[in-house]
């Protein structure tokens, strides 16, 4: 029973330990002095020997008009091809703080039924590309990089390791509009760095294989699934899961029919 | 009917593409306005080796690894409740000044460049080397409130003197011989712009109930001349007269270029 819950679990037990395990680590740092992983998630120091860096903000720096130092910008194209070539768009379930929030207000409005009435607000998924590209337009306009001066990310990273101030009303806010307006509102709707990331990591090597043929079209994958039209080849045809999906796992971990699987994309299908 | 339906589809896209720009546009100029407003800083200190205020906003990427290579913790990130670009270093003289630490530990952990040991890099026979050096942080400058200043006043205090890492040079006692007693002297603390760093020694340990002397950064508390004051005492200034170029002059008169017809005639 209880080897059912965690095998059921796994990647959620798996996901919430790396992203409190960073927190912990960034954390530690800035209150204790340790040197395994200073700054935040706008930039790492790792072992006080290299840095990873947020291509995001990178980009959204240059478009600004500066170039970062080489070894921010090193920083972001190791973080870039990582995700890019290998991880898939997984930085946004594994790695983001927010999404342990935004998670939380899901698994709540599921559980309070709060998504029975949802028409009060809807929102096209597609609005983070525009929020992404308008970010980038913006940035020489008001000459910062436009969308990490709002960033809720950062106002939640940057709070939980040197102090919150006002910051907590953005964090709350994204957790409200997750809860009481749009489900999976900032993460699968409005957030640019989520869509940075879906572009950038478009052939990554590890994506969710799914097999039709084992498939008994029982649905709990897209019960569970956060970017439900990822999932529109399910039990249809055989493939790889594509596009907005950020590799959580949880449409893995509920099939029982084992018709998902992780897997590594073969180009040559 | 097909028309019709056309028209209706092509109303449609139209209405779509119309209502897409309202919200783009509505949205940018709010975020456009609020990310303005959250670049502003208003009277705020930054770490040794920070570029210009508008570069060094632009150039941070607010990761506040300089924060925790602070050995004081002099260093804090901003958020929404300081009046400085959010998420970036900054510090306050009177609450934790700068130490200047001699291997400037805050400014190569930088990894954006908005913290540059080249701003502050050790000169060397007039050439900049890889090294920092701390005395040539530009952070601010020391300013004296000269009616709530006790040395001014006339009592003997000369704290922010004896507080500052740079004594004698960035902040020199002037004697003066106080009129009003008649047997003292006045010790009034003079601050040195060009050798000030703008650590805030003296205002944390300035004793007064808010500190007569106060670090402001330098864009504040600086003017400027102009570039038609020249020094004529001064062998180096004095040279810019020579390479000032002159004004570009017609050779012709004015009454010759008024009684120039002969553009005016052409037939074409």
């Amino acid at each position: 029973m209880m080897n059912n819950i965690i095998k059921k679990n796994r990647y959620l037990v798996l996901r919430r330990t790396l992203q409190f395990g960073l927190l912990l680590l960034f954390g530690g740092a800035n209150w204790w002095g340790w040197k395994f992983l200073m700054g935040n998630y706008s930039s790492a120091y790792v072992l006080e020997s290299f840095y990873l860096t947020d291509p995001h903000a990178v980009l959204q720096t240059f478009a600004a008009g500066f170039v970062m130092s080489t070894d921010a910008i090193v920083g972001g194209i190791i973080v870039l091809l990582f995700y890019g070539l290998i991880a898939g768009r997984s930085f946004c379930s594994w790695v983001c703080p927010v999404n342990i929030l935004t998670d939380l207000a899901t698994w709540m409005r599921k559980k309070w039924r709060l998504s029975e009435n949802d028409n009060f607000l809807r929102i096209n998924r597609k609005t983070r590309y525009w929020i992404l590209g308008l970010g980038l337009i913006l940035s020489p306009i008001v000459g910062v990089a436009a969308f990490e001066v709002i960033n809720p990310i950062g106002m939640l990273h940057r709070g939980v390791i040197f102090g919150f101030g006002m910051g907590w009303t953005f964090v709350v806010a994204v957790f409200l509009f997750d809860l009481l307006f749009v489900e999976y509102g900032w993460c699968g709707h409005l957030c640019p760095l989520g869509a940075f990331y879906t572009l950038s990591s478009r052939f990554a090597l590890i994506k969710v294989k799914h097999d039709a043929e084992k498939c008994t079209l029982c649905m709990k994958c897209k019960d569970v699934c956060h970017e439900i039209q990822v999932l529109d080849l399910i039990g249809e045809e055989s493939g790889y899961i594509k596009g907005a999906c950020s590799n959580c796992g949880r449409c893995v971990e509920v099939c029982d029919d084992d018709a998902l699987k992780f897997s590594v994309y073969n180009y040559k299908t | 009917m097909a028309d019709e339906l056309q028209n209706n589809s092509r109303r449609d896209a139209l209405k779509t593409l119309f209502q897409g720009i309202g919200v783009l546009g509505l949205g940018g100029s709010l975020w456009g306005s609020a990310a303005i407003k959250l670049k502003a800083s208003e009277l705020t200190l930054r770490p040794p080796g920070a570029l210009e205020e508008e570069d060094f906003v632009k150039a941070c990427i607010r990761c506040g690894t300089c924060v925790e290579a602070c050995p004081y913790d002099t260093l804090k990130l901003a958020t929404l409740d300081n009046h400085t670009a959010i998420g970036t270093p900054f510090f306050e003289a009177r609450l934790v000044p700068c130490y200047m630490c001699p291997d400037v530990p805050c400014v190569p952990v930088c990894p954006s460049g908005a913290l540059d040991v080249k701003v502050i890099a050790k000169q060397i026979d007039g050439h900049n080397t890889d090294e920092p050096d701390i005395r040539r942080a530009k952070m601010g400058i020391a300013v004296v409130d000269q009616e709530t200043c006790l040395a001014y006043w006339g009592i003997q205090c000369d704290v922010c003197y004896r507080a500052c890492p740079l004594m004698d040079e960035a902040i020199t006692l002037e004697y003066k011989r106080n009129e009003r007693t008649g047997k003292h002297a006045f010790l009034e603390p003079v601050v040195h712009s060009d050798i000030c760093t703008g650590c805030g020694l003296c205002e944390h340990a300035c004793v007064t109930e808010k500190a007569a002397i106060f670090v402001l950064p330098r864009e504040i508390a600086t003017g400027k001349v102009g570039e038609h004051y020249i020094k004529g005492w001064d062998k180096a200034d004095e040279e810019r007269l020579i390479n000032i170029k002159k004004a570009e002059t017609k050779e012709s008169s004015p009454e010759d270029v008024l009684n120039d017809w002969e553009h005016l005639l052409d037939d074409e």
